[in-house]
């Protein structure tokens, strides 16, 4: 009797815990997300960002590609002329008015790859969730501004020289 | 040394208390609001309700790697009945709203609702006849999460805007029976 017990009940529990305890010795794969972030990959496309030359001017020219090439149209560019009291741009035109509907956006990246310039870039900042849909109406201000790690990663047209 | 007496007040924030003054003590006030919203906020069971890709995402934010446990919303419940946040993921077709307005209806107040992606809260590329452009349009929407399909960490940054939302509640009641009629949205 006493055998048939360890053998159906004793023995059972022992290897299931066996299998337990060896698991605690594993690393932990959980990321303490609010704490911690992880690594995101380096491709990653999240928060756009309009980027500058190194002199202070803007490097996009208001050609409307970008919106042109958007498969959700959620870019809205209204271009201007440069003149020489007012240069914003290296080019003849510069983008007075500068929209993304950041709720209707996919993060699908074609406006990067369709900017001639580099000058609209996808980076990692992935904290957009916001209460009222109407903070998700990015203006170009709010493109514009510096991203902490902007040097660190090698975003960059395709059809861009610098 | 002065006698030094700490009371802890239970009250509802309504209504002024003056227990423990006759002591000579402390008086510590704990509002019945800041007791319910920790209560709220830190127990948000989710709504099975996974209608597109994003669901594929929201299954991850479960498992181990982002653990929504750490907030404790682990527990997906498949009835409204058991639920306090429907998560809308994916796009919500014309056919699903009426569905998806008669389960909000059926969950139990107090309520919230995460919009999860592009397609949920604006329609995204589907700019067509088939899909509701905004689930608001059908249930009120507490937080909109862009991205298609949002990733699991940008899906708990939500639920920690969602949580503290939650804390700011004024004027909670232990039972809540008044319907929630559609916010108006602020000019």
């Amino acid at each position: 009797m006493s055998v048939e017990i360890v053998k159906d009940v004793v023995k059972p529990i022992l290897s299931g815990l066996g299998i337990t305890a060896k698991r605690l010795r594993h690393r932990k794969v959980t990321v303490m997300y609010p704490e911690k972030q992880r690594e995101q990959y380096p491709r990653t496309r999240w928060r756009h960002y309009l980027t500058r030359y190194d002199n202070g001017l803007e490097k996009c020219i208001g050609c409307s590609l970008c919106a042109g090439a958007c498969p959700a149209r959620c870019i809205n560019v209204v271009a201007a002329e440069n003149t020489d009291e007012a240069r914003f741009s290296p080019g003849e035109r510069y983008a007075t008015r500068y929209e993304i509907n950041m709720i209707r956006c996919i993060f699908c990246g074609y406006c990067q790859d369709a900017c001639p310039t580099g000058a609209i870039v996808l980076r990692k900042n992935f904290e957009l969730a916001d209460y009222k849909r109407d903070s998700f109406v990015y203006t170009k201000e709010m493109l514009l501004e510096e991203y902490p790690g902007q040097n660190l990663e090698p975003f960059r047209s395709r059809y861009a020289k610098d | 040394m002065p006698k030094r007496v700490e009371t802890i007040v239970l009250h509802d924030s309504s209504t002024p208390v003056v227990g423990g003054i006759e002591t000579g003590g402390v008086v510590k006030l704990l509002s019945l609001d800041m007791l319910l919203n920790q209560a709220r906020a830190n127990a948000l069971w989710p709504l099975t309700f996974g209608l597109a890709c994003c669901a594929i995402e929201m299954m991850s934010t479960v498992a181990a790697r982002f653990d929504l446990a750490r907030f404790g919303s682990e527990a997906f419940r498949a009835t409204p009945r058991q639920a306090d946040v429907m998560i809308i993921a994916g796009r919500l077709s014309k056919k699903m709203a009426p569905v998806l307005r008669q389960i909000y209806d059926q969950m139990p107040e107090p309520k919230w609702v995460i919009s999860m992606g592009a397609c949920a809260s604006s329609g995204g590329v589907y700019n067509n006849y088939a899909i509701v452009q905004g689930a608001d349009q059908v249930v009120p929407v507490d937080v909109y999460v862009p991205g298609c399909p949002p990733s699991p960490d940008a899906l708990i940054y939500a639920v920690i805007k969602l949580q503290e939302k939650i804390k700011k509640r004024k004027g909670n009641a232990i039972i809540e029976l008044q319907p929630r009629t559609l916010e108006k949205v602020e000019a």
